[in-house]
């Protein structure tokens, strides 16, 4: 079971922190298919928060065809969004630090580097853009 | 869609004075909805006649599509925590809860005694000596023991500490998840509400400013950065709120009809507490500086 926190500063709406909390857990494998939600109750009673919007968040996720909700029961992880196997990434990881570490050596500040990260990012998913 | 709390025109006066005017709103079931407005603006005028506390002078009010005033069996679907939640202070806790149930006839002490072990407060001990945070707890306990389908609070959290006010808040939100009861609160601290409500409805010298929900008002207002604006129509805008102006500048809250394109503003969207308090200044009525014999 996750437990959810919320991020007091952000300006991101609270359901969006909600399931951007779920795919994230999806995406490193701490939630994996046939796993429970918290109830929508104690979700909304720990981070006394309207259960309307707990609801919505797992409405969207259901959308998606992440989790399915069975009632009475709970809400349940249908799908996953780990991709890429660890290996995989374990390169890709490398691959970036070396990048990383050509951007220092050429002066680039961190500001710099994070700028030129999101505008590649930007033009490379150009249709995820929207939705962030 | 179905109203659980309708007011049509409603006022009521103490003697020359209107407390509250021409109050017209309609809430929706399974709301949870901020009644919000300064001191004096009349929400616990509104609240008392949807209690039946408090006869309208005009217009009407309608709790389940009946009026409350002298109506006992309405009660019994009505839950209220009054302001400072006065409860006989020489009773326990648990005697509370009996008398609850000799007065009630519809009444879930088992709900309440499980809530308050829960919080772990004495049963034994006269409410009178528990903290403000415990006392607002028991109240919250005894309204919800009529398993209400309207729960009315008037400014619950508005005298406690913030981990009292946050215990409190987390209450009130797991038991709204249990029963889907819908919920109309006062409070004037803004920043509980953004997460609690999603429904708002500011009342400010005697009327209704803004009704609805809250994310409608996300997306139907917008602040304004530009240069001085003379007041002529912007498009896309369907009401100034609030304009504040220097030589050069102007800076606009409004509620837009549609996407503003003009490259001339920098347009930006305004968080709840922003939106609400354009409202409440709009309707702010203030002395002027000749009153008080000053220099502007």
């Amino acid at each position: 079971m996750i437990e959810f926190v919320l991020d007091g500063r952000s300006k991101v709406n609270t359901y969006v922190q909600l399931v951007q909390q779920v795919k994230q857990a999806l995406r490193v494998g701490m939630l994996t298919p046939g796993d429970q939600l918290p109830k929508v109750r104690d979700v909304a009673r720990s981070l006394a928060i309207n259960p309307n919007t707990v609801l919505k968040a797992y409405r969207e996720l259901e959308l998606e065809g992440l989790v399915e909700g069975r009632p009475g029961v709970g809400t349940f992880v249908k799908a996953t969004l780990a991709s890429a196997p660890m290996s995989d990434q374990a390169e890709l990881r490398g691959d970036l630090v070396a990048w990383v570490h050509r951007a220092r050596d050429a002066g680039l500040t961190p500001d710099d580097v994070t700028a030129l990260v999101q505008t590649t990012i930007r033009a490379s998913y150009p249709r995820q853009e929207e939705h962030a | 869609m179905e109203y659980v709390l309708e007011t049509d025109q409603l006022g009521k006066r103490y003697g020359g004075r209107w407390a509250v005017r021409d109050c017209t709103l309609r809430l929706p079931a399974g709301r949870v909805a901020a009644l919000v407005g300064p001191n004096g603006a009349g929400k616990s005028t509104l609240l008392h006649m949807a209690v039946g506390l408090l006869r309208p002078d005009a217009g009407a009010v309608r709790v389940l599509g009946r009026a409350p005033y002298g109506d006992t069996e309405l009660l019994s679907d009505i839950g209220f925590v009054a302001q400072d939640t006065p409860l006989y202070r020489d009773f326990t806790a648990a005697e509370l809860v009996t008398m609850g149930g000799k007065l009630n006839r519809r009444w879930d002490a088992a709900l309440a005694r499980t809530r308050l072990a829960q919080l772990g407060l004495p049963p034994d001990r006269p409410v009178g000596k528990l903290s403000g945070g415990q006392r607002a707890q028991v109240a919250l306990a005894l309204a919800l023991a009529k398993r209400p389908s309207l729960l009315l609070l008037d400014e619950p959290v508005a005298s406690l500490d913030p981990l009292a006010r946050r215990e409190f808040l987390q209450a009130l939100m797991g038991s709204v998840a249990e029963t889907g009861a819908t919920v109309l609160l006062s409070s004037h601290i803004l920043a509980d509400l953004e997460r609690t409500c999603d429904y708002v409805v500011v009342l400010s010298a005697s009327q209704v400013r803004l009704a609805g929900p809250t994310d409608e008002l996300a997306t139907s207002h917008r602040q304004l950065i530009g240069p001085r604006h003379d007041g002529g129509p912007i498009g896309g805008v369907a009401a100034v709120v609030r304009a504040s102006h220097t030589d050069r500048q102007s800076t606009l809250l409004v509620r837009t009809d549609g996407p503003i394109t003009d490259p001339m503003w920098t347009v930006r969207e305004p968080s709840l507490e922003d939106t609400i308090l354009a409202y409440l200044t709009e309707g702010d009525t203030r002395a002027s500086h000749s009153e008080w014999g000053v220099a502007a």
